[in-house]
């Protein structure tokens, strides 16, 4: 069986996440830089797929791409855009957070490109069709408890963004 | 020929540092949500990279626990940005600069 790993398929994706990531950047509208996140999270997605979970690439698709992103877009349209796409989009210290960010990017590649050599080879490979079977077990086995606080944080977050975006409980 | 576990990280950092220049950068409130939600998959994809190249499911169990968390605060910012707007007629990050509604 041929590995879906192939380098040609991963600087495919990774070239679609990096251009549309500078897209949400660049983007004045900000329903084209939504766009431009979901075009990011598919491609991530794939590489995903690529490193053998494809539950958690399904659930990249079915949760971040389908639920929260829609999210965002009901509140773009909530609430007006016009003003705001028209007026400048970079804030005056942008030199500034340029240079700061370049070094932090630098400083990241810098030490996994030095430290690949204690990084392992894949060698084995999970077997990607107990992928979900295995990923459950774990879940309700060994996280069971941060699996409940998780869901208790989901109903807090539900209160609370009812208690914020009404006008009078 | 399988692609070697350090590309993945300078993706993720490349990734990662996008999403900080974006959220220091930008202006507008809600693209700034988006970037946290750029930095947010970047390190996803450097935790299910290291899961893959272990050989442990742990890495993939957490990105599902970052995911709940970057949902609960995809809803409370998104609310919080519905009020402020709904106040202060603005979505520009520079002029909501009083806790105060």
């Amino acid at each position: 069986m041929t590995p879906v790993a192939t380098p040609f398929f991963f600087y495919f994706l990774s070239a679609i996440a990096l251009l549309s990531g500078l897209a949400v950047i660049t983007q004045k509208n900000p329903v084209h830089s939504a766009l431009a996140l979901i075009m990011t999270l598919l491609s991530l997605a794939g590489l995903y797929l690529m490193l053998y979970a494809p539950f958690v690439a399904g659930v990249q698709i079915i949760l971040y791409a389908g639920g929260i992103m829609v999210l965002f877009l009901f509140v773009i349209m909530l609430v007006s855009i016009e003003k705001s796409s028209r007026e400048y989009q970079f804030n005056h210290q942008w030199h500034v957070a340029a240079l700061a960010t370049a070094v932090l990017g630098g400083l990241l590649i810098y030490v996994y490109v030095r430290g690949r050599g204690i990084f392992p080879n894949r060698e084995a490979v999970l077997p990607e069709t107990l992928n979900t079977q295995q990923v459950s077990l774990h879940l309700f086995n060994d996280y069971l408890l941060p699996f409940e606080i998780a869901s208790l944080l989901l109903l807090v977050a539900i209160v609370g963004a009812v208690v914020m975006a009404k006008k009078r409980i | 020929m399988t692609v070697p576990l350090s590309y993945y990280l300078v993706l993720s950092a490349i990734l990662f540092s996008l999403g900080v220049l974006a959220f220091v950068v930008k202006r507008n409130i809600i693209t700034v949500f988006m970037s946290i939600e750029l930095m947010l998959n970047a390190v996803n994809l450097s935790f299910v990279s290291f899961a893959a190249h272990w050989h442990r499911l742990s890495g993939q169990i957490f990105v599902f626990f970052v995911m709940v968390v970057a949902a609960a605060e995809a809803a409370v910012g998104l609310a919080i940005i519905i009020a402020v707007f709904r106040t202060r007629e603005t979505l520009n990050i520079d002029r909501v600069n009083l806790l105060k509604l």
